[in-house]
C-alpha cells in the first residue's frame, strides 16, 4: 500500500485542523516531500527559463494587474454585461450566493437533463463547492477527465496543487491506483503507459456522457464568452461532444474584453508550467448550431467573494487567474506540500483566499503559514500583493482572538496583556527581570541553556534552545563599573 | 423558481456595495478602460523570414511537423503527407479546397457527420486562421475551411495548411487582426479575422505532465500534430 493512502487530509476549510496541526503528517512523510519537491523544482526551473527570455514580462504583469483591477471595480457593470452577451448567445446564466446554492442549481440542470452522469473538466470552484460528494449522494456520477484528477478520484485522495493536483503522487503509486482501479494487472510505471491506460479509459466515457461540467479560465465580457485554458484535450472533448454543459465560475473571472487575453494568455502558461502556450485553448460563446453542446448554462457564484471585493486591501486577491506560480515558489508550500493548507486552495494564494473565502471564521491559521519571505508576490503574473494582505488578515486574526472571551485567559494573551503593564514603567520592568531570572533559573540548565518551557513558552523551545538569562543585567552591570576615567576610554 | 431572481439582486447589491466608491456610468468606464496601461509589446520586430523560421522551430519544439512548399506545389505536400502517415480514411471539412481532397484516400467530408463516423477516421486535414510565431500557435476559428471543433479533436492525426500571410510574430498582432476592419479593396487579400464565437488555439499536440512532471505527448486530442507552410510567392 502506497504511504500517500496512510493519511487522509481534510480540505474543508471548516474542518480542517489548523496548518501546524495538519503539517506533521507531512513532514513525517519522507517519500511525499520528495514528490513534492522533486515536481516544484521542475516546474520552477522551466518557469525560470521561459519568463527570462521575455522581455515585456514585467510590462505585461503591470497590464495584467491593472486589467484585472479595473475588472474587480467595476465588477457589477461587466458582470451584467457578461450576462447580457452570453443570454443573447444563447446560454443561460445562474446566480449563485454560495456553495449550496450552486450545488442545488447544479443538480437541477442535470435533474432536468436526465443525467445520472456527468464528465468534468477540472475545476477547483468545484471543490471549494464540494460539488462531487454532493452528486453522488444525489445519485449523480461524476466523472474528473485531467489525468490528474483521475489518479485522486481513483486514489480517493485530495488534491494538493491546483495546477498539478497530483504532484504529491509518484509513478509507481499511479500504477498501483490504476491497476487496482482500472483492472489492468500488467500494467507498468512508465508515465506513457500510465497515460495511454487513462486515454482509453476515459475515451468511452467522452463518447457516451452527453452532459459535462467546466470551470472557467476567463470570462469575457464583452463578447458573453468563456475560455478554458488546458493541455491534454480533456477539457475540448468535454466541451464539444456532450449535448449540455455547465460552466462554473466565481464571479471574479470576468475580464472585460476579448483583447485582454492577449495580456493574461502570455502570462498564464508560462507562470503556471513553464511553457509559452498550454496546448490547447478554447474559447466558446454561448451556443453554436451544428457544433458542441446545444444546452449551455453558467452558474455564477459568489460565496463570499463579494465581501472581499469590499476590502481595500484584500480586493487584490480576487485578481487571481490561479496559476500556481505563489506556491511553486513558497519556501514553505515546498517543504509541506498542499494538503496542511485544508483546502482546495493551497500555498500563498490559499492563505489569503481560504480564510477570507471563510469570511474569517475559519482557517484562521493559514495566513501564519508563512515567511513573510515575498517570493509569491515576485512571481504573481497580476502582481497581487500577497505578503501584505497576509499581515492584514493576521492583525484581523488577533483582534478577533483578543476581543474573545474564550481567549481571555489564553496564555498567549494573558502574558501579552502583563507584558504590555510592564513595559509602561521603570519600576515594573525592573520588577520583571528580577523575577524573571529567578523565574527561568527553575528552567535552565547546568548548560544555560533552557530546553523546554511549560505553557505558551513550550511553542518558543519546541523547535529552539532558549539561552538562561545571565546572572546580571545591562543595567546592573553599567552601575557596577563605577566612575572611570577618561584615559581608558581612548 | 423565485429564489434564484432572488440570488442575482443579492449578489448585485453586495458588489455594488462594495465597488461604491468607483462606480461609474459606461462612458466613464470606457474612459477608465481605454486609460489602462499596456506598456508591452505589441508587434514583433523580425523580416518577414525569420518570424516563419521561428514559428517553424517553435513548432518543431513541440514535436510537430513542419514541411513548406510554394503554392503550386501545395496538393503534391498534401499528398506527400497524407501517403507517409499510413493512414487511409480522412475527415475533411465542407469548405476544404476541393484540390486537396487528393484522390486514392477515403475522404469524409463533413457534414454533420455523427461522432461515431468521425471517431473511425483516422486523420483531418484543415486550413488555419493564424499563426503566432512567439508560442508557436496555431489559431482556429473553426470557419468552414477549418471546420467543426470535434473533428479536429477525435482523429489521431491532424494536418493543418498554413499560409505564411497568415503567420503574425506576437500574441497581440493577431488580436489585432481579430479587431481590425475587412479591407475594401477586393485585389487585397483579407486578413481580417474577426471576433471569433469560437475558437480553439493550439501550441502543439494533446499533452500532460501530471505523472511526476514527465511530458507526454498525447492524452486525448491528436497525437500527431503535421504543419504545412505555404510560402506565397
Amino acid at each position: 500500500m502506497s504511504q500517500v493512502a496512510s493519511y487522509h487530509p481534510v480540505l474543508d476549510p471548516t474542518l480542517a485542523p489548523p496548518f501546524p496541526q495538519a503539517v506533521l503528517p507531512v513532514l513525517r512523510n519522507p517519500q511525499l516531500r520528495k514528490n513534492v519537491a522533486h515536481a516544484i523544482d521542475v516546474i520552477q526551473a522551466k518557469r525560470a527559463r521561459l519568463v527570462a527570455e521575455k522581455t515585456d514580462w514585467q510590462e505585461l504583469r503591470s497590464a495584467a494587474a491593472a486589467i484585472r483591477m479595473h475588472a474587480l471595480e467595476n465588477l457589477g457593470y461587466y458582470l451584467e454585461l457578461f450576462e447580457a452577451r452570453c443570454t443573447a448567445a444563447g446560454g443561460t446564466v445562474h446566480w449563485a450566493s454560495d456553495a449550496a446554492e450552486a450545488r442545488r442549481i447544479i443538480l437541477e440542470i442535470l435533474r432536468q437533463e436526465n443525467a445520472a452522469e456527468v464528465i468534468k473538466i477540472k475545476t477547483m470552484t468545484s471543490g471549494e463547492i464540494q460539488l462531487n460528494p454532493f452528486l453522488e449522494a444525489n445519485g449523480v456520477s461524476a466523472y474528473e477527465t485531467d489525468l490528474a484528477e483521475i489518479i485522486l478520484q481513483l486514489g480517493e485522495q485530495e488534491p494538493s496543487h491546483i495546477v498539478v493536483p497530483a504532484l504529491h503522487i509518484n509513478r509507481s503509486q499511479v500504477r498501483e491506483i490504476f491497476a487496482r482501479r482500472m483492472g489492468l494487472k500488467d500494467l507498468s510505471d512508465d508515465p506513457k503507459e500510465l497515460t495511454n491506460a487513462a486515454r482509453a479509459w476515459l475515451r468511452k466515457k467522452f463518447l457516451t456522457i452527453p452532459t459535462a461540467i467546466s470551470g472557467a479560465n476567463f470570462l469575457i465580457a464583452e463578447t458573453g464568452g468563456v475560455a478554458i485554458v488546458e493541455s491534454e484535450g480533456n477539457g475540448r472533448m468535454c466541451l464539444t461532444l456532450p449535448k449540455a454543459m455547465i460552466t462554473l465560475a466565481g464571479i471574479e473571472k470576468v475580464l472585460p474584453r476579448f483583447q485582454d487575453l492577449e495580456v493574461v494568455l502570455q502570462l498564464l502558461a508560462r507562470s503556471a508550467v513553464g511553457e509559452r502556450m498550454n496546448p490547447y485553448t478554447s474559447l466558446w460563446t454561448g451556443v453554436t448550431p451544428g457544433d458542441g453542446p446545444q444546452r449551455f448554462h453558467v452558474v455564477l457564484l459568489d460565496n463570499g467573494r463579494s465581501s472581499i471585493l469590499a476590502k481595500a486591501k484584500e480586493r487584490q486577491t480576487l485578481k487571481c487567474i490561479r496559476c500556481a506560480a505563489c506556491m511553486n515558489n513558497c519556501p514553505v508550500y515546498r517543504q509541506t506540500g498542499g494538503h496542511a493548507y485544508g483546502s482546495v486552495y493551497p500555498g500563498p494564494i490559499g492563505a489569503i483566499l481560504t480564510p477570507q473565502l471563510m469570511q474569517m471564521h475559519h482557517a484562521q491559521s493559514l495566513p501564519y503559514a508563512s515567511s513573510l519571505c515575498g517570493a509569491c508576490y515576485e512571481v504573481c503574473p497580476v502582481k497581487i500583493n500577497i505578503p501584505e494582505v497576509l499581515l492584514e488578515l493576521r492583525a484581523q486574526v488577533v483582534n478577533q482572538e483578543r476581543r474573545s472571551l474564550s481567549r481571555f485567559f489564553d496564555p498567549m494573551y494573558l502574558g501579552l496583556r502583563i507584558a504590555s503593564f510592564i513595559f509602561a514603567n521603570a519600576w515594573s520592568f525592573h520588577a520583571a527581570q528580577f523575577f524573571g531570572r529567578f523565574g527561568l533559573g527553575l528552567f535552565t540548565r547546568k548548560d544555560g541553556w533552557i530546553h523546554s518551557l511549560p505553557s505558551v513558552g513550550g511553542k518558543w523551545t519546541q523547535t529552539r534552545d532558549l539561552r538562561g538569562l545571565p546572572a546580571q543585567t545591562f543595567h546592573g552591570w553599567w552601575a557596577s563599573r563605577g566612575p572611570r576615567s577618561g584615559k581608558e576610554a581612548k | 423558481m423565485s429564489a434564484p431572481v432572488q440570488s442575482r439582486q443579492r449578489i448585485f447589491e453586495r458588489i455594488r456595495a462594495a465597488t461604491r466608491s468607483v462606480a461609474k456610468d459606461s462612458a466613464h468606464l470606457a474612459g477608465a478602460y481605454a486609460a489602462l496601461p499596456r506598456p508591452y509589446l505589441r508587434s514583433g520586430s523580425l523580416s518577414a523570414e525569420a518570424r516563419i523560421d521561428l514559428l517553424i522551430e517553435r513548432l518543431r519544439e513541440y514535436d510537430a511537423e513542419v514541411v513548406e512548399c510554394t503554392t503550386a506545389e501545395l496538393p503534391g505536400a498534401i499528398a506527400a503527407q497524407l501517403a507517409a502517415s499510413g493512414k487511409r480514411i480522412f475527415v475533411a471539412p465542407q469548405g476544404l479546397p476541393a484540390e486537396w481532397l487528393l484522390p486514392g484516400f477515403d475522404w469524409k467530408i463533413d457534414s454533420g457527420l455523427s461522432i461515431a463516423e468521425i471517431e473511425k477516421a483516422e486523420g483531418v486535414v484543415t486550413a488555419a486562421s493564424c499563426g503566432i510565431a512567439d508560442s508557436g500557435t496555431i489559431v482556429l476559428h473553426h470557419s468552414s475551411t477549418e471546420g467543426r471543433r470535434v473533428i479536429t479533436l477525435l482523429p489521431d492525426w491532424h494536418l493543418i495548411v498554413l499560409r505564411a500571410s497568415q503567420v503574425v510574430e506576437t500574441l497581440p498582432e493577431y488580436f489585432d487582426r481579430c479587431l481590425q476592419p475587412p479591407t475594401l479593396h477586393p485585389s487585397d487579400e483579407n486578413l481580417s479575422l474577426g471576433t471569433p464565437a469560437l475558437a480553439t488555439y493550439i501550441s502543439g499536440p494533446s499533452a500532460t505532465a501530471d505523472i511526476e512532471m514527465t511530458r507526454i505527448k498525447g492524452v486525448h486530442g491528436p497525437r500527431f500534430l503535421h504543419v504545412i507552410l505555404v510560402r506565397d510567392e
